[in-house]
């Protein structure tokens, strides 16, 4: 059963479940869309997680009392999404300067760096939520064999759009920050673009494989993109279709 | 007619904000805008704003600005005071809780902000470009306000066309509630030894230096996770008021700055009404906490908008001193015979 916690007067989680776990992800993206679809008076904004869903709202709101059980019903009530978000194909650079760590991920698997890009651009990466920074995804999907803790000493500067990985998550950093994930590889694309009118590249639920391109390519989609010319439905596959391989 | 402000000096910490950018949560972007909402609203209030329009943010200490156009009226609200440096050979001071016209070539210093933080509002608003929806300046992802930035010298802040006429306006200082901070439990505080709990509204807690935007680290008690749960979480939902608690059991309170999501468990959370007051917490400062009702958070923050609704109410005309009124001169002149420049700041 949905647990309903109290974030402060005004904010409600309502906890699915403790793990990251696609199924439970799928109820939590399930109570967003029917969240949406209630359009309930005096709700600002709901944030999805892993494993949860947290529900901001206006505590001055004359329904604001009352909407803690109204929230569980709805919990109750939804099913699993079936269609959690888009699915995208986005393009990456792996190893070399944009991903300084493959070389040793690769050996620490026993294994060579083009084997590990191979499992990289088979597996199908679910993007549980954003936070850390506008536009930063949690993403689950990471096969077993790959999980390694973070680095011992955190880099003082991970360059932007960087291809990280740890345990079994993998993030992209829109922007440059320090950060202790292992670096993959980087892609040419724009994770946070505010020239956009909806600057964030990912939404929670959406799922991405990524596609290995080379320095050239890189360059060039990157020049598009600060130019703004880039079309990110270039990079979206049709939900229906089956992943191309 | 808009105005224009040139930054001579930005002060330490100076800051666009408005009433923050809601509504892009689940997109990573943090909630920002005026760590003080309410002071926030007065300083906008006494310029005729409505009441999110931009203004300045200011910390520690305030800016030096100066009047590259037009004309703009200014009110400070918060325990702070400047001057002006009249471009027409005047000297001006500028008291907190009322309105100044300044002139084109006019120089403004804001001195030290004591309390934390104030507010500095022009009629208009200030009108960088509005982001997501908002001019709200978040300093660590650099969104919004001025190139994402606190004010820095040689920045120009385009104001909001505003008519300036009538008298200028003022009122008494806002002053918040004092006592603990107060408290709901949860979302995680299951996670925590009863003692814990205990610990967190009977004992003190001091604000160390670690303090921006973002949240204040608070140096007390150690608040002792429940082994049996752990001292991290799969990371959820944070707000602004949260009360996480990392490994060493030293909490940190989000502000409004705050990320979206973390994974400390979070061990109980400040009510609305009282986050206003966090922003006025100073590195040494002591504060307590005390646990509450639902019902009387509510209640505490409807009182609150009440008390400041009633605040704004109350802005009424005055006269400077040193300007002069003729108004008030006329009228004194028939009524009593004596002269009288308004200078008691006599509202009648």
């Amino acid at each position: 059963m949905p647990k309903l916690l109290p974030l402060g007067d005004a904010a409600w989680t309502v906890e699915f479940g403790e793990a990251v776990d696609p199924a439970l992800h799928a109820r939590v993206m399930g109570f967003a869309q029917a969240l949406e679809r209630a359009a309930l008076p005096g709700v600002i904004e709901w944030v999805p997680t892993f494993r949860s869903c947290t529900v901001h709202f206006d505590p001055l709101s004359p329904l604001a009392d009352g909407l803690g059980e109204r929230l569980l019903e709805i919990a109750a009530g939804a099913p699993a999404a079936a269609v959690l978000g888009r699915r995208w194909r986005i393009p990456v650079l792996f190893g070399g300067e944009a991903g300084p760590d493959l070389a040793e991920l690769a050996a620490r698997c026993g294994t060579s760096a083009e084997a590990i890009v191979a499992r990289m651009t088979a597996a199908v990466f679910r993007v549980y939520m954003l936070g850390f920074m506008p536009g930063f995804p949690y993403m689950g999907g990471l096969p077993e064999e790959l999980a390694m803790p973070r680095l011992a000493t955190p880099r003082k500067q991970v360059p932007a759009r960087s291809l990280a990985v740890t345990g079994t998550l993998c993030a992209i950093y829109p922007f440059a920050s320090p950060g202790g994930w292992r670096l993959l590889g980087r892609t040419p694309l724009a994770l946070f673009d505010v020239r956009r009118p909806a600057p964030a590249l990912f939404a929670p639920g959406d799922e991405a494989m990524w596609q290995a391109i080379d320095a050239t390519e890189c360059a060039r989609l990157e020049a598009e993109e600060a130019a703004g010319r880039l079309d990110r439905a270039a990079f979206l596959v049709a939900p229906e279709a089956p992943w191309p391989r | 007619m808009a105005a224009l402000i040139e930054v001579l000096d930005g002060g330490l910490a100076t800051t666009v904000q408005d009433a923050g950018r809601p509504s892009h949560r689940r997109f990573g972007v943090a909630l920002s805008g005026a760590l003080d909402p309410a002071l926030f609203a007065c300083a906008n209030a006494l310029v005729g704003n409505a009441p999110k329009a931009a203004a300045l943010e200011l910390r520690l200490a305030g800016p030096r600005l100066r009047v590259a156009g037009g004309r703009v009226r200014v009110a400070l609200a918060g325990a702070a005071k400047g001057e002006v440096m009249c471009a027409v050979s005047r000297r001006l001071t500028i008291a907190p809780w009322q309105s100044v016209t300044l002139e084109e070539g006019d120089e403004l210093k804001i001195g030290a902000v004591r309390g934390g933080v104030a507010y500095l509002a022009f009629s208009g608003g200030i009108a960088t470009p509005p982001l997501l929806g908002s001019r709200a300046t978040h300093l660590r992802a650099g969104m919004g306000g001025l190139a994402g930035r606190a004010l820095a010298p040689c920045d120009r802040l385009p104001v909001g066309a505003a008519e300036v006429q009538g008298p200028e306006r003022r009122q008494a200082a806002f002053l918040h509630e004092s006592g603990p901070i107060r408290l709901l439990p949860g979302p995680q505080d299951d996670n925590f030894v009863p003692e814990a709990l205990r610990a967190l509204v009977e004992e003190e807690f001091i604000v160390s230096r670690d303090a921006d935007r973002m949240g204040l680290r608070l140096q007390g008690p150690r608040l002792e996770h429940d082994p049996r749960f752990g001292d991290e979480i799969v990371s959820d939902g944070v707000a602004p008021g949260a009360i996480q608690v990392p490994p060493d059991g030293q909490p940190i309170l989000l502000l409004p700055d705050c990320q979206t999501v973390g994974g400390y468990p979070k061990i109980a959370t400040a009510i609305r009404a009282d986050l206003p007051r966090l922003a006025h917490l100073l590195p040494g400062e002591r504060l307590r906490f005390a646990f509450a009702t639902r019902a009387e958070a509510v209640a505490a923050l409807r009182a609150q908008q009440a008390r400041l609704a009633a605040w704004i109410d109350g802005i009424a005309p005055h006269v400077p001193a040193g300007a002069i009124d003729e108004e008030a001169l006329y009228s004194a002149n028939l009524i009593s015979g004596t002269l009288y420049d308004g200078a008691e700041g006599d509202e009648s």
